[in-house]
Protein backbone atom coordinates (compact mmCIF):
# COMPACT_ATOMS: atom_id res chain seq x y z
CA UNK A 1 0.00 0.00 0.00
CA UNK A 2 1.28 3.41 -0.90
CA UNK A 3 2.09 5.57 2.10
CA UNK A 4 2.50 9.32 2.51
CA UNK A 5 0.56 10.10 -0.66
CA UNK A 6 0.03 13.84 -0.87
CA UNK A 7 -1.43 15.91 -3.69
CA UNK A 8 -0.34 19.40 -4.74
CA UNK A 9 -2.59 21.48 -6.95
CA UNK A 10 -2.05 24.89 -8.54
CA UNK A 11 -5.16 26.80 -9.60
CA UNK A 12 -5.62 30.59 -9.88
CA UNK A 13 -7.88 31.86 -7.10
CA UNK A 14 -9.98 34.05 -9.38
CA UNK A 15 -11.01 34.23 -13.03
CA UNK A 16 -13.40 36.08 -15.29
CA UNK A 17 -16.52 34.26 -16.48
CA UNK A 18 -15.67 31.84 -19.28
CA UNK A 19 -11.92 32.30 -18.83
CA UNK A 20 -9.59 29.45 -19.72
CA UNK A 21 -7.14 28.79 -16.89
CA UNK A 22 -4.12 26.50 -16.57
CA UNK A 23 -4.10 23.90 -13.83
CA UNK A 24 -1.12 21.90 -12.60
CA UNK A 25 -1.28 18.86 -10.33
CA UNK A 26 1.41 16.76 -8.70
CA UNK A 27 0.97 13.86 -6.30
CA UNK A 28 3.61 11.97 -4.35
CA UNK A 29 3.40 8.31 -5.39
CA UNK A 30 5.99 5.66 -6.17
CA UNK A 31 4.04 4.38 -9.24
CA UNK A 32 5.58 0.91 -8.88
CA UNK A 33 5.47 -0.37 -12.44
CA UNK A 34 5.37 -4.11 -11.83
CA UNK A 35 8.44 -4.45 -14.06
CA UNK A 36 11.10 -4.11 -11.37
CA UNK A 37 12.68 -6.87 -9.32
CA UNK A 38 13.82 -6.70 -5.72
CA UNK A 39 17.27 -7.71 -4.44
CA UNK A 40 16.25 -11.39 -4.41
CA UNK A 41 15.08 -11.35 -8.01
CA UNK A 42 11.37 -11.40 -7.18
CA UNK A 43 9.07 -9.16 -9.17
CA UNK A 44 7.83 -6.16 -7.16
CA UNK A 45 4.05 -6.13 -7.71
CA UNK A 46 2.48 -3.26 -9.61
CA UNK A 47 1.05 -0.50 -7.43
CA UNK A 48 0.08 2.67 -9.25
CA UNK A 49 -2.49 5.42 -9.41
CA UNK A 50 -4.55 4.29 -12.39
CA UNK A 51 -6.92 7.20 -12.91
CA UNK A 52 -7.03 10.95 -12.38
CA UNK A 53 -10.06 13.19 -12.81
CA UNK A 54 -10.77 16.89 -12.54
CA UNK A 55 -14.31 18.25 -12.28
CA UNK A 56 -15.72 21.73 -11.78
CA UNK A 57 -19.10 22.06 -10.02
CA UNK A 58 -19.81 18.46 -11.01
CA UNK A 59 -18.91 18.82 -14.69
CA UNK A 60 -15.88 17.03 -16.07
CA UNK A 61 -12.71 18.80 -17.23
CA UNK A 62 -10.40 15.86 -17.84
CA UNK A 63 -10.38 12.15 -17.09
CA UNK A 64 -7.01 10.43 -17.45
CA UNK A 65 -6.45 6.68 -17.58
CA UNK A 66 -2.95 6.13 -16.21
CA UNK A 67 -0.62 3.23 -16.91
CA UNK A 68 2.67 2.17 -15.27
CA UNK A 69 4.58 4.28 -17.82
CA UNK A 70 3.57 7.44 -15.94
CA UNK A 71 6.57 8.60 -13.89
CA UNK A 72 6.90 8.55 -10.12
CA UNK A 73 5.09 11.53 -8.53
CA UNK A 74 2.56 11.90 -11.39
CA UNK A 75 2.35 15.39 -12.87
CA UNK A 76 -0.40 16.82 -15.07
CA UNK A 77 -0.89 20.19 -16.66
CA UNK A 78 -4.09 21.03 -18.54
CA UNK A 79 -6.61 23.80 -19.10
CA UNK A 80 -10.15 24.37 -17.85
CA UNK A 81 -12.94 26.79 -18.64
CA UNK A 82 -14.41 28.54 -15.59
CA UNK A 83 -18.06 29.45 -16.30
CA UNK A 84 -18.95 30.64 -12.79
CA UNK A 85 -17.77 30.76 -9.19
CA UNK A 86 -17.29 27.26 -7.89
CA UNK A 87 -14.97 24.47 -6.91
CA UNK A 88 -12.54 22.27 -8.75
CA UNK A 89 -12.42 18.74 -7.45
CA UNK A 90 -9.38 16.56 -8.12
CA UNK A 91 -9.45 12.81 -7.58
CA UNK A 92 -6.72 10.19 -7.89
CA UNK A 93 -7.59 6.46 -7.82
CA UNK A 94 -5.00 4.01 -6.47
CA UNK A 95 -4.68 0.33 -7.48
CA UNK A 96 -5.13 -0.56 -3.80
CA UNK A 97 -8.56 1.06 -3.67
CA UNK A 98 -7.41 4.27 -1.99
CA UNK A 99 -8.85 7.51 -3.32
CA UNK A 100 -6.98 10.78 -2.84
CA UNK A 101 -8.86 14.05 -3.17
CA UNK A 102 -8.15 17.74 -3.24
CA UNK A 103 -10.26 20.76 -4.11
CA UNK A 104 -9.76 24.42 -4.95
CA UNK A 105 -12.27 27.26 -5.09
CA UNK A 106 -12.28 29.81 -7.88
CA UNK A 107 -14.12 33.10 -7.62
CA UNK A 108 -15.58 34.67 -10.75
CA UNK A 109 -16.00 38.39 -10.36
CA UNK B 1 19.96 2.22 -5.62
CA UNK B 2 22.81 -0.23 -5.26
CA UNK B 3 23.81 -2.67 -7.94
CA UNK B 4 26.11 -5.64 -7.73
CA UNK B 5 28.97 -5.87 -10.18
CA UNK B 6 27.17 -8.60 -12.11
CA UNK B 7 24.00 -6.52 -12.40
CA UNK B 8 26.02 -3.56 -13.55
CA UNK B 9 27.68 -5.63 -16.25
CA UNK B 10 24.32 -7.02 -17.35
CA UNK B 11 22.88 -3.52 -17.54
CA UNK B 12 25.87 -2.41 -19.56
CA UNK B 13 25.27 -5.19 -22.06
CA UNK B 14 21.60 -4.28 -22.27
CA UNK B 15 22.48 -0.65 -22.66
CA UNK B 16 24.87 -1.41 -25.50
CA UNK B 17 22.13 -3.31 -27.30
CA UNK B 18 19.59 -0.55 -26.76
CA UNK B 19 21.81 2.15 -28.07
CA UNK B 20 22.06 0.39 -31.42
CA UNK B 21 18.44 -0.43 -32.07
CA UNK B 22 15.22 1.16 -30.92
CA UNK B 23 12.70 -1.30 -29.55
CA UNK B 24 10.45 -2.82 -32.19
CA UNK B 25 9.30 -5.77 -30.14
CA UNK B 26 5.79 -4.66 -29.42
CA UNK B 27 4.58 -3.81 -32.93
CA UNK B 28 1.70 -6.27 -32.77
CA UNK B 29 0.65 -5.17 -29.29
CA UNK B 30 0.70 -1.54 -30.40
CA UNK B 31 -1.45 -2.31 -33.46
CA UNK B 32 -3.97 -4.08 -31.25
CA UNK B 33 -4.16 -1.18 -28.82
CA UNK B 34 -4.68 1.29 -31.64
CA UNK B 35 -7.38 -0.86 -33.20
CA UNK B 36 -9.14 -1.08 -29.85
CA UNK B 37 -9.17 2.73 -29.59
CA UNK B 38 -10.16 3.50 -33.18
CA UNK B 39 -12.34 0.47 -33.86
CA UNK B 40 -10.14 -0.09 -36.89
CA UNK B 41 -11.00 3.26 -38.48
CA UNK B 42 -8.58 4.99 -40.84
CA UNK B 43 -6.29 7.58 -39.26
CA UNK B 44 -5.33 10.92 -40.72
CA UNK B 45 -2.12 12.71 -39.86
CA UNK B 46 -3.50 16.20 -39.19
CA UNK B 47 -5.08 17.47 -36.00
CA UNK B 48 -2.95 15.91 -33.30
CA UNK B 49 0.39 17.10 -31.98
CA UNK B 50 2.97 15.61 -29.70
CA UNK B 51 5.63 17.75 -28.04
CA UNK B 52 8.56 15.97 -26.44
CA UNK B 53 12.33 16.39 -26.26
CA UNK B 54 14.35 14.84 -29.07
CA UNK B 55 16.81 13.66 -26.45
CA UNK B 56 15.58 12.79 -22.98
CA UNK B 57 18.20 13.18 -20.28
CA UNK B 58 16.79 10.28 -18.31
CA UNK B 59 14.18 7.75 -19.42
CA UNK B 60 12.62 7.70 -15.96
CA UNK B 61 11.13 11.18 -16.31
CA UNK B 62 10.42 12.42 -19.84
CA UNK B 63 8.21 15.52 -20.24
CA UNK B 64 5.59 15.17 -22.95
CA UNK B 65 2.60 17.18 -24.19
CA UNK B 66 -0.30 16.05 -26.37
CA UNK B 67 -2.68 18.39 -28.11
CA UNK B 68 -5.63 17.92 -30.47
CA UNK B 69 -8.07 20.85 -30.79
CA UNK B 70 -11.67 19.70 -30.44
CA UNK B 71 -10.75 16.10 -29.66
CA UNK B 72 -12.75 13.98 -27.25
CA UNK B 73 -9.80 11.78 -26.31
CA UNK B 74 -6.10 11.23 -26.94
CA UNK B 75 -4.36 7.86 -26.54
CA UNK B 76 -0.64 7.90 -25.77
CA UNK B 77 1.54 4.86 -26.43
CA UNK B 78 5.24 4.10 -26.03
CA UNK B 79 5.94 1.49 -28.69
CA UNK B 80 9.18 0.29 -27.12
CA UNK B 81 8.12 -0.08 -23.51
CA UNK B 82 7.57 -3.55 -22.02
CA UNK B 83 3.91 -2.53 -21.88
CA UNK B 84 3.13 0.13 -24.50
CA UNK B 85 0.11 1.93 -22.99
CA UNK B 86 1.03 5.22 -21.28
CA UNK B 87 -2.20 7.16 -20.77
CA UNK B 88 -5.56 8.06 -22.24
CA UNK B 89 -6.74 11.62 -21.84
CA UNK B 90 -10.52 12.07 -22.13
CA UNK B 91 -11.60 15.72 -22.29
CA UNK B 92 -14.85 16.81 -20.63
CA UNK B 93 -17.20 19.69 -21.47
CA UNK B 94 -15.21 22.12 -19.29
CA UNK B 95 -11.80 21.36 -20.81
CA UNK B 96 -10.28 24.73 -21.69
CA UNK B 97 -8.32 23.12 -24.50
CA UNK B 98 -7.65 19.59 -25.61
CA UNK B 99 -4.08 19.74 -24.40
CA UNK B 100 -2.35 17.92 -21.56
CA UNK B 101 1.21 17.56 -20.29
CA UNK B 102 2.70 14.86 -18.11
CA UNK B 103 5.97 13.04 -17.38
CA UNK B 104 6.49 9.51 -18.62
CA UNK B 105 8.89 6.56 -18.44
CA UNK B 106 10.64 5.31 -21.56
CA UNK B 107 12.63 2.07 -21.42
CA UNK B 108 14.98 3.25 -24.17
CA UNK B 109 15.13 5.12 -27.46
CA UNK B 110 11.81 4.54 -29.18
CA UNK B 111 8.75 5.93 -30.94
CA UNK B 112 6.02 7.54 -28.87
CA UNK B 113 2.61 7.58 -30.56
CA UNK B 114 -0.43 9.81 -29.98
CA UNK B 115 -3.81 9.08 -31.52
CA UNK B 116 -6.71 11.48 -31.14
CA UNK B 117 -10.40 11.02 -31.66
CA UNK B 118 -11.27 14.37 -33.21
CA UNK B 119 -14.45 16.42 -32.80
CA UNK B 120 -15.99 14.97 -35.99
CA UNK B 121 -15.38 11.40 -34.79
CA UNK B 122 -12.46 10.71 -37.12
CA UNK B 123 -9.02 9.71 -35.88
CA UNK B 124 -5.58 11.25 -36.32
CA UNK B 125 -2.18 9.82 -35.51
CA UNK B 126 1.26 11.27 -34.93
CA UNK B 127 4.50 9.89 -33.57
CA UNK B 128 7.91 11.03 -32.52
CA UNK B 129 11.20 9.25 -31.91
CA UNK B 130 12.68 10.11 -28.53
CA UNK B 131 16.30 9.27 -27.86
CA UNK B 132 16.91 8.19 -24.30
CA UNK B 133 20.47 8.67 -23.13
CA UNK B 134 22.06 6.02 -20.98
CA UNK B 135 24.59 7.61 -18.74
CA UNK B 136 27.96 6.27 -17.79
CA UNK B 137 27.74 7.66 -14.26
CA UNK B 138 24.98 6.18 -12.21
CA UNK B 139 26.20 7.88 -9.08
CA UNK C 1 41.07 28.33 -19.85
CA UNK C 2 43.28 26.58 -17.36
CA UNK C 3 42.12 23.07 -17.78
CA UNK C 4 43.69 20.42 -19.91
CA UNK C 5 42.07 17.23 -21.00
CA UNK C 6 43.32 14.29 -19.03
CA UNK C 7 43.12 10.91 -20.65
CA UNK C 8 40.73 8.89 -18.54
CA UNK C 9 40.38 5.15 -18.37
CA UNK C 10 40.24 3.85 -21.92
CA UNK C 11 36.93 4.17 -23.64
CA UNK C 12 35.08 6.31 -21.11
CA UNK C 13 35.48 9.73 -22.61
CA UNK C 14 36.33 8.39 -26.05
CA UNK C 15 32.82 7.03 -26.48
CA UNK C 16 31.32 10.49 -26.43
CA UNK C 17 28.67 10.77 -29.09
CA UNK C 18 27.87 14.44 -28.98
CA UNK C 19 31.29 15.98 -28.61
CA UNK C 20 32.40 18.84 -26.44
CA UNK C 21 29.75 21.12 -25.07
CA UNK C 22 30.58 23.52 -22.29
CA UNK C 23 28.15 25.09 -19.87
CA UNK C 24 25.31 26.73 -21.79
CA UNK C 25 24.35 30.41 -21.52
CA UNK C 26 20.90 29.95 -20.01
CA UNK C 27 19.83 32.06 -17.06
CA UNK C 28 18.21 30.57 -14.00
CA UNK C 29 15.31 32.52 -12.51
CA UNK C 30 13.06 30.57 -10.16
CA UNK C 31 9.32 31.38 -10.01
CA UNK C 32 10.05 34.37 -12.22
CA UNK C 33 11.58 36.20 -9.25
CA UNK C 34 14.58 34.51 -7.62
CA UNK C 35 17.62 35.22 -9.78
CA UNK C 36 20.29 32.61 -9.29
CA UNK C 37 23.97 33.21 -9.99
CA UNK C 38 25.11 30.09 -11.86
CA UNK C 39 28.51 31.36 -12.95
CA UNK C 40 31.26 33.15 -11.03
CA UNK C 41 35.00 33.64 -10.94
CA UNK C 42 36.64 30.65 -9.29
CA UNK C 43 37.91 31.24 -5.75
CA UNK C 44 41.67 31.80 -5.72
CA UNK C 45 42.35 28.49 -4.00
CA UNK C 46 40.72 26.55 -6.85
CA UNK C 47 43.79 26.53 -9.03
CA UNK C 48 42.43 24.26 -11.74
CA UNK C 49 39.46 26.45 -12.73
CA UNK C 50 39.04 30.03 -13.84
CA UNK C 51 35.23 30.06 -13.84
CA UNK C 52 32.82 28.06 -11.74
CA UNK C 53 29.42 26.94 -13.04
CA UNK C 54 26.36 25.45 -11.40
CA UNK C 55 25.49 21.94 -12.59
CA UNK C 56 22.21 23.44 -13.83
CA UNK C 57 24.12 24.92 -16.78
CA UNK C 58 25.07 21.45 -18.04
CA UNK C 59 21.58 20.01 -18.16
CA UNK C 60 19.10 19.73 -21.01
CA UNK C 61 16.55 22.53 -21.35
CA UNK C 62 13.65 20.38 -20.14
CA UNK C 63 15.49 19.44 -16.98
CA UNK C 64 16.45 23.07 -16.44
CA UNK C 65 12.83 24.17 -16.83
CA UNK C 66 11.66 21.77 -14.13
CA UNK C 67 13.71 23.72 -11.60
CA UNK C 68 12.45 27.13 -12.68
CA UNK C 69 9.03 26.77 -11.07
CA UNK C 70 8.53 25.40 -7.58
CA UNK C 71 5.34 23.70 -8.67
CA UNK C 72 7.08 21.85 -11.50
CA UNK C 73 9.96 20.89 -9.19
CA UNK C 74 8.99 17.57 -7.57
CA UNK C 75 11.43 18.25 -4.70
CA UNK C 76 8.71 20.47 -3.28
CA UNK C 77 6.65 17.42 -2.40
CA UNK C 78 9.42 16.72 0.12
CA UNK C 79 9.63 20.38 1.14
CA UNK C 80 5.89 20.35 1.92
CA UNK C 81 6.32 17.19 3.98
CA UNK C 82 9.25 18.69 5.90
CA UNK C 83 7.26 21.85 6.58
CA UNK C 84 4.74 19.72 8.46
CA UNK C 85 7.54 18.05 10.41
CA UNK C 86 8.98 21.48 11.22
CA UNK C 87 5.73 22.46 12.95
CA UNK C 88 5.09 19.11 14.64
CA UNK C 89 6.12 18.41 18.24
CA UNK C 90 8.40 15.40 18.34
CA UNK C 91 10.59 13.85 21.05
CA UNK C 92 10.63 13.92 24.83
CA UNK C 93 11.31 17.65 25.14
CA UNK C 94 7.84 18.32 23.77
CA UNK C 95 9.17 20.74 21.18
CA UNK C 96 9.05 21.16 17.44
CA UNK C 97 11.63 22.85 15.22
CA UNK C 98 9.28 25.83 15.18
CA UNK C 99 9.27 26.04 19.00
CA UNK C 100 12.79 27.48 18.89
CA UNK C 101 13.22 28.58 15.27
CA UNK C 102 9.79 29.98 14.42
CA UNK C 103 9.16 30.57 10.73
CA UNK C 104 11.66 28.55 8.73
CA UNK C 105 11.58 31.06 5.87
CA UNK C 106 12.86 33.75 8.25
CA UNK C 107 15.04 31.97 10.78
CA UNK C 108 16.90 29.76 8.31
CA UNK C 109 17.71 32.51 5.82
CA UNK C 110 21.37 32.22 4.87
CA UNK C 111 21.99 29.04 6.86
CA UNK C 112 22.39 26.69 3.91
CA UNK C 113 24.91 29.07 2.32
CA UNK C 114 27.55 28.70 5.06
CA UNK C 115 27.47 24.96 5.76
CA UNK C 116 29.56 22.92 6.46
CA UNK C 117 30.90 25.14 9.23
CA UNK C 118 32.81 25.06 12.49
CA UNK C 119 30.87 24.41 15.69
CA UNK C 120 32.79 25.95 18.54
CA UNK C 121 30.99 24.16 21.37
CA UNK C 122 31.46 20.73 19.84
CA UNK C 123 34.89 21.55 18.44
CA UNK C 124 34.09 19.99 15.06
CA UNK C 125 33.16 20.77 11.47
CA UNK C 126 29.45 20.20 11.04
CA UNK C 127 27.44 19.58 7.92
CA UNK C 128 23.84 20.77 7.79
CA UNK C 129 22.75 17.15 8.21
CA UNK C 130 24.89 16.78 11.35
CA UNK C 131 23.42 20.00 12.74
CA UNK C 132 19.86 18.82 12.05
CA UNK C 133 20.55 15.58 13.90
CA UNK C 134 22.25 17.40 16.76
CA UNK C 135 19.17 19.58 17.13
CA UNK C 136 16.95 16.52 17.07
CA UNK C 137 18.86 14.54 19.70
CA UNK C 138 19.92 17.41 21.98
CA UNK C 139 17.04 19.89 21.80
CA UNK C 140 14.00 17.85 20.75
CA UNK C 141 15.21 14.71 22.54
CA UNK C 142 14.06 12.87 19.42
CA UNK C 143 15.79 10.15 17.41
CA UNK C 144 18.41 11.14 14.88
CA UNK C 145 17.56 10.65 11.21
CA UNK C 146 19.58 8.23 9.16
CA UNK C 147 22.15 10.41 7.43
CA UNK C 148 20.85 9.94 3.88
CA UNK C 149 17.19 9.18 4.69
CA UNK C 150 14.24 10.78 2.93
CA UNK C 151 13.40 12.59 6.18
CA UNK C 152 16.89 14.10 6.28
CA UNK C 153 16.97 15.20 2.64
CA UNK C 154 13.48 16.67 2.98
CA UNK C 155 14.53 18.71 6.04
CA UNK C 156 17.74 19.83 4.30
CA UNK C 157 15.65 20.89 1.30
CA UNK C 158 13.23 22.88 3.45
CA UNK C 159 16.05 24.66 5.26
CA UNK C 160 17.72 25.44 1.91
CA UNK C 161 14.67 27.17 0.40
CA UNK C 162 15.07 30.54 2.20
CA UNK C 163 18.75 30.70 1.14
CA UNK C 164 18.05 30.38 -2.57
CA UNK C 165 19.66 33.23 -4.43
CA UNK C 166 22.22 33.84 -1.67
CA UNK C 167 25.86 33.12 -2.49
CA UNK C 168 27.57 30.05 -1.07
CA UNK C 169 30.08 31.38 1.44
CA UNK C 170 31.81 28.54 3.25
CA UNK C 171 34.77 29.35 5.50
CA UNK C 172 38.00 27.64 4.48
CA UNK C 173 40.45 28.92 7.07
CA UNK C 174 40.66 29.24 10.84
CA UNK C 175 39.52 26.16 12.76
CA UNK C 176 38.22 24.38 9.63
CA UNK C 177 41.48 24.65 7.73
CA UNK C 178 42.91 21.21 8.50
CA UNK C 179 39.59 19.55 7.58
CA UNK C 180 39.50 21.62 4.39
CA UNK C 181 43.05 20.48 3.52
CA UNK C 182 42.00 16.88 4.10
CA UNK C 183 39.06 17.35 1.75
CA UNK C 184 41.28 18.95 -0.87
CA UNK C 185 43.69 16.05 -0.76
CA UNK C 186 40.81 13.61 -1.22
CA UNK C 187 39.54 15.63 -4.19
CA UNK C 188 42.80 15.12 -6.03
CA UNK C 189 43.39 11.50 -4.94
CA UNK C 190 42.74 8.79 -7.52
CA UNK C 191 40.44 6.12 -6.15
CA UNK C 192 39.37 2.68 -7.26
CA UNK C 193 40.23 0.27 -10.05
CA UNK C 194 39.60 3.03 -12.57
CA UNK C 195 42.03 5.27 -10.72
CA UNK C 196 39.89 8.36 -10.98
CA UNK C 197 39.96 11.40 -8.76
CA UNK C 198 37.12 13.90 -8.43
CA UNK C 199 39.27 16.34 -10.39
CA UNK C 200 39.78 14.00 -13.36
CA UNK C 201 36.10 14.29 -14.27
CA UNK C 202 34.90 17.51 -12.67
CA UNK C 203 37.91 19.79 -13.13
CA UNK C 204 39.81 18.40 -16.12
CA UNK C 205 36.83 17.22 -18.14
CA UNK C 206 33.70 19.16 -17.24
CA UNK C 207 31.74 19.91 -20.37
CA UNK C 208 32.86 16.64 -21.94
CA UNK C 209 30.72 13.55 -22.18
CA UNK C 210 31.41 10.42 -20.19
CA UNK C 211 29.46 7.99 -22.33
CA UNK C 212 26.18 9.88 -22.62
CA UNK C 213 26.54 11.89 -19.42
CA UNK C 214 27.38 15.55 -19.73
CA UNK C 215 29.98 16.14 -17.01
CA UNK C 216 29.46 19.16 -14.76
CA UNK C 217 31.95 20.66 -12.35
CA UNK C 218 30.41 18.62 -9.56
CA UNK C 219 29.29 21.73 -7.68
CA UNK C 220 27.04 21.04 -4.70
CA UNK C 221 25.18 24.36 -4.39
CA UNK C 222 22.03 22.53 -5.55
CA UNK C 223 22.01 19.73 -2.98
CA UNK C 224 19.83 18.04 -1.95
CA UNK C 225 19.05 17.27 -5.59
CA UNK C 226 15.90 15.74 -7.07
CA UNK C 227 17.22 13.33 -9.69
CA UNK C 228 15.11 12.25 -12.66
CA UNK C 229 17.00 8.97 -12.46
CA UNK C 230 15.73 7.84 -9.06
CA UNK C 231 12.88 10.35 -8.70
CA UNK C 232 13.75 11.37 -5.16
CA UNK C 233 15.92 13.81 -3.24
CA UNK C 234 19.57 12.79 -3.06
CA UNK C 235 21.84 13.68 -0.17
CA UNK C 236 25.20 15.14 -1.19
CA UNK C 237 27.27 12.52 0.58
CA UNK C 238 25.15 9.78 -0.99
CA UNK C 239 26.13 11.30 -4.34
CA UNK C 240 29.80 11.26 -3.31
CA UNK C 241 29.37 7.60 -2.46
CA UNK C 242 27.89 6.87 -5.88
CA UNK C 243 30.70 8.74 -7.61
CA UNK C 244 33.43 6.90 -5.73
CA UNK C 245 31.69 3.57 -6.22
CA UNK C 246 31.70 4.26 -9.96
CA UNK C 247 35.48 4.39 -9.82
CA UNK C 248 35.18 0.81 -8.54
CA UNK C 249 36.53 1.73 -5.14
CA UNK C 250 35.46 0.83 -1.65
CA UNK C 251 33.63 4.00 -0.73
CA UNK C 252 33.48 5.97 2.50
CA UNK C 253 30.25 6.09 4.46
CA UNK C 254 27.90 9.07 4.37
CA UNK C 255 28.42 10.92 7.64
CA UNK C 256 32.03 9.71 7.94
CA UNK C 257 34.80 12.20 8.80
CA UNK C 258 36.24 11.69 5.30
CA UNK C 259 33.03 12.70 3.56
CA UNK C 260 32.52 15.64 5.93
CA UNK C 261 35.97 16.90 4.90
CA UNK C 262 35.21 16.31 1.21
CA UNK C 263 31.85 18.09 1.51
CA UNK C 264 33.52 21.12 3.10
CA UNK C 265 36.13 21.29 0.36
CA UNK C 266 33.71 20.73 -2.54
CA UNK C 267 31.28 23.28 -1.07
CA UNK C 268 34.11 25.82 -0.91
CA UNK C 269 34.84 25.29 -4.62
CA UNK C 270 31.37 26.75 -5.20
CA UNK C 271 31.86 29.88 -3.08
CA UNK C 272 30.28 32.62 -5.19
CA UNK C 273 27.58 30.51 -6.82
CA UNK C 274 24.11 30.94 -5.36
CA UNK C 275 22.35 28.31 -3.29
CA UNK C 276 19.73 26.75 -5.55
CA UNK C 277 18.68 23.75 -3.49
CA UNK C 278 16.52 21.80 -3.84
CA UNK C 279 17.55 21.52 -7.48
CA UNK C 280 16.64 19.15 -10.33
CA UNK C 281 19.24 17.10 -12.17
CA UNK C 282 19.35 14.01 -14.39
Amino acid sequence: MATGVKPRVKVPGSASAGEVITIKTLISHQMESGQRKDGDGNKIPRSIINRFTCDFNGENVIDVTMEPAISTNPYFEFQATVPETGEFKFTWYDDDGSVYEDSKSVTVG
Amino acid sequence: MDFTRRETLAMGAGAALLSFMPFRANAAAVDDLIAEFTGGAEMGDAGVELNAPEIAENGNTVPIEVSAPGASAILLLAAGNPTPPVAKFAFGPLAGSQTASTRIRLAGTQDVIAIAQLGDGTFARTSKTIKVTIGGCGG
Amino acid sequence: MLRTTTTLAAGLIAAATVGWADADDNELVINGEIEITTEAAAPAYVEGLSEIYSGWRFREVDTQATQMDDFDNPAFLAVDAAKEVWDTVEGEAGKSCASCHGDVMESMKGVRAVYPKWNETAGEVRTLAMQINDCRTENLKAEAYDYTSDEMTAMEALISVPSRGMPVNVAVDGPVQSTWEQGKEMYYTRYGQLELSCSNCHEDNYGNYIRADHLSQGQINGFPVYRLKNTKLNQVQDRFKGCIRDTRAETFKPGSPEFVALELYVASRGNGLDVEAPSVRN
